[in-house]
């Protein structure tokens, strides 16, 4: 009883100079990447928004980036590890960090942490994500417009709900324009392998894709499509424009930077809460890449005009009438698609075929 | 809505997508056979892969890239070979670190060629061969690299099965007392064979980031290394299968892409298990056939060799 007595005083007493300690230590933030932080892509994004992130606060925050953290077992070491040497804020940016991140929030409630693209919160646990399928729709505009042999290809990574939706809205916005555009996709199982997504890349043009749309990290399907005349292609979660102008010729840019600011932020400031949040394009954390004079100027005129409807509030991607694949009714017209649904997307919509793998 | 897949192209294809891991297989095929296990193949062509895209940027000649990468491999896979051999450490746990220390240098080396397009490598000119209906698209529109990394199988194979040097290396691999107690310099032959596996997984490495991707990204070999490794052993350690393993893993991968690609009904989580599962079962079905006493693992595999004990 004495001895509990003595460890609980100890413990408070840890606690009270730990606290007085946080005052001036800077406070410390981790990051968990899945690829390297120079893959010209998502992670990249990631990365370099921290890094603006740091610029912002100065010296009052240490950041301890972690890359190419394969998802799974190793990630719940890696984050385990920034959290026993004193993070205090640990942002973990992939969909398959998912049960890690929570499996570690819960050994360290006073840990605060942040995941990218997922959909399970806990006290301690944010989640948050931009609404990428709002620039697919735009890519989706540009590439019914623009494919002469009415074949799209699309590089699928994981079949998940937010690969889902890119799919479902480029396609949507593809047909829309184009009634005869046909959609080729090519799940590749793989965040990042150049190899492997210039592989697909290649498939997918050997069968007739002229227009190359990913939803995988490396720009190696741009130096693929490179290599072929007429095809084109949008960067992914970053700008990609080293390819621009030709094949490159939009892109979608993740900008996690303001978001960022205001939750290391709140963590100072003591105000931190768990929120799930969900942006677009109307606060800029999706942004459109500059459309290139590849694309013909009525088509981008099109396109940006689609971007100001969506920024504005006054369209969204997901309106009805559209079917699920198998022909059920899912939107009526004028009925807009609600969050719940589009965060769980697991369905194509009518006119896509082949199966979404389990 | 099924596409037809152009059976020219997917074997053009899939002889580009084999050409690293038959480079890399056919060195770590020697290495093994002079009886050392070096598991650093996927940190050999990493370092390959910046060192051959490094100068030929610099240079604007891929085949001074090649050259580089082959010598980038070379001296990393040599670093294991003065640790192993030398220093007499522990072959498993040096080849991991080569690895680890390879993906890291690597990635410090290729800092400033983020997002650099290299100069291309061009295609072999083979006259009228390359002309022929199907056989000019399949086989012989390749650059020079492809029809390399055959002649180099055919080479290795002439050199273990049908010359004196090879014999050597073989009893090296096989019972490195014997072969000390015979006058042969052992350690001198195994850091010949170390440094050839690694100017070969360079070598693949370099194809990788200057003709099949082509870029420089961090990390992208992405596993390559370890598939080769694995091929070498499913190969039962005999450069015929070898090169049938890494065409059949290449070729799977490229076809399983192309039927996606083309809307085929087969389900896509039997198709990306695929390349991994039928080059396996070939390479075992066809080994297990003749019995254990011809698998042909090397006696001394992985051994220390010490030349006083």
């Amino acid at each position: 009883m004495q001895r509990r007595t003595l460890l609980g005083a100890a413990a408070a007493l840890a606690l009270t100079a730990g606290g007085a300690l946080a005052q001036d230590d800077p406070l410390k933030v981790g990051v968990v990447l899945v690829g390297p932080k120079t893959d010209g892509g998502w992670s990249q994004h990631h990365y370099d928004s921290f890094v603006k992130m740091q610029e912002h606060f100065g010296d009052s925050v240490e950041l301890v980036v972690q890359e190419s953290v394969p998802e799974g077992a190793d990630a719940e070491r890696v984050m385990t590890q920034m959290a026993l040497s004193g993070a205090d804020l640990i942002f973990t940016t992939s969909f398959g960090y998912m049960d890690p991140t929570i499996n570690v929030a819960q050994k360290f409630p006073d840990v605060k942490f942040e995941h990218a693209t997922g959909y399970k919160t806990a006290e301690n646990v944010s989640t948050y994500s931009a609404r990428f399928y709002e620039g697919r729709a735009i890519q989706g505009h540009i590439a019914g417009k623009m494919t002469e042999s009415n074949i799209i290809g699309y590089i699928a990574s994981y079949p998940i709900p937010e690969v889902i939706r890119g799919i479902n809205s480029a396609f949507i916005h593809a047909k829309k324009v184009n009634p005869d555009v046909e959609f080729r996709i090519v799940w590749a199982f793989t965040w990042f392998d150049p190899a492997k997504e210039a592989d697909a890349a290649k498939a997918l043009i050997e069968q007739g894709a002229d227009v190359i749309l990913q939803h995988t990290d490396s720009t190696a399907p741009h130096a693929e499509a490179a290599k072929t005349e007429g095809i084109i292609t949008f960067g992914q979660a970053a700008d990609m424009a080293e390819y621009a102008p030709m094949p490159r010729v939009s892109s979608i840019i993740d900008n996690w930077a303001p978001y960022y600011i205001d939750r290391v932020q709140a963590v100072i400031d003591g105000t931190w809460e768990t929120v799930e949040t969900w942006d677009g394009i109307d606060t800029g954390m999706v942004g459109i890449g500059e459309i290139t004079d590849a694309v013909p100027a009525e088509v981008r005129d099109e396109a940006l005009a689609m971007k100001e409807a969506i920024a504005a509030g006054e369209y969204h991607p997901f309106t009805g009438p559209l079917n699920k694949q198998d022909g059920t009714a899912w939107l009526a017209e004028g009925e807009v698609a609600d969050d719940g649904t589009l965060l769980g997307m697991d369905f194509y919509v009518e006119g896509l075929s082949g199966e979404i793998p389990n | 809505m099924t596409g037809a897949i152009d059976p020219a192209l997917l074997i053009a294809s899939l002889m580009v997508a084999a050409t690293p891991l038959v480079l890399a297989a056919i060195g770590e095929l020697v290495v093994e056979k002079a009886g050392v296990l070096n598991l650093g193949v996927e940190g050999m062509m990493i370092v390959g892969a910046i060192c051959g895209f490094a100068i030929a940027v610099e240079s604007g000649s891929p085949l001074a890239g090649f050259v580089a990468a082959a010598a980038g491999g070379a001296v990393l896979s040599l670093l294991f070979g003065v640790l192993t051999q030398v220093l007499l450490s522990n072959q498993v746990a040096t080849g991991l670190a080569l690895t680890l220390f390879g993906l890291g240098i690597s990635s410090l080396m290729g800092q400033s060629y983020v997002g650099i397009k290299p100069p291309g490598t061009p295609r072999l000119d083979l006259g009228p061969l390359s002309d022929l209906p199907f056989l000019g698209t399949a086989l012989f529109s390749h650059d020079w690299v492809v029809y390399f990394s055959i002649a180099l199988t055919a080479a290795v194979w002439w050199f273990l099965n049908r010359s004196r040097a090879g014999l050597t290396l073989r009893a090296v691999g096989e019972n490195h007392d014997a072969a000390h107690a015979l006058g042969i310099k052992v350690i001198a032959v195994r850091l010949m064979a170390i440094a050839f596996g690694g100017a070969c997984a360079g070598l693949g490495g370099a194809y990788l980031s200057l003709v099949r991707v082509p870029q420089w990204t961090e990390g992208m070999t992405a596993g390559a290394g370890w598939i080769a490794l694995a091929i070498v052993v499913f190969g039962a350690w005999r450069a015929g299968r070898v090169l049938l393993g890494a065409y059949l893993f290449g070729g799977v991968t490229v076809l399983q892409l192309n039927l996606q690609a083309a809307g085929s009904a087969l389900p896509v989580e039997y198709l990306s298990m695929s390349p991994y599962l039928i080059t396996i079962a070939v390479l075992v079905v066809m080994s297990a056939r003749r019995g254990r006493a011809r698998l042909g693992a090397p006696a001394s595999l992985g051994r220390v060799f010490h030349a006083a004990s």
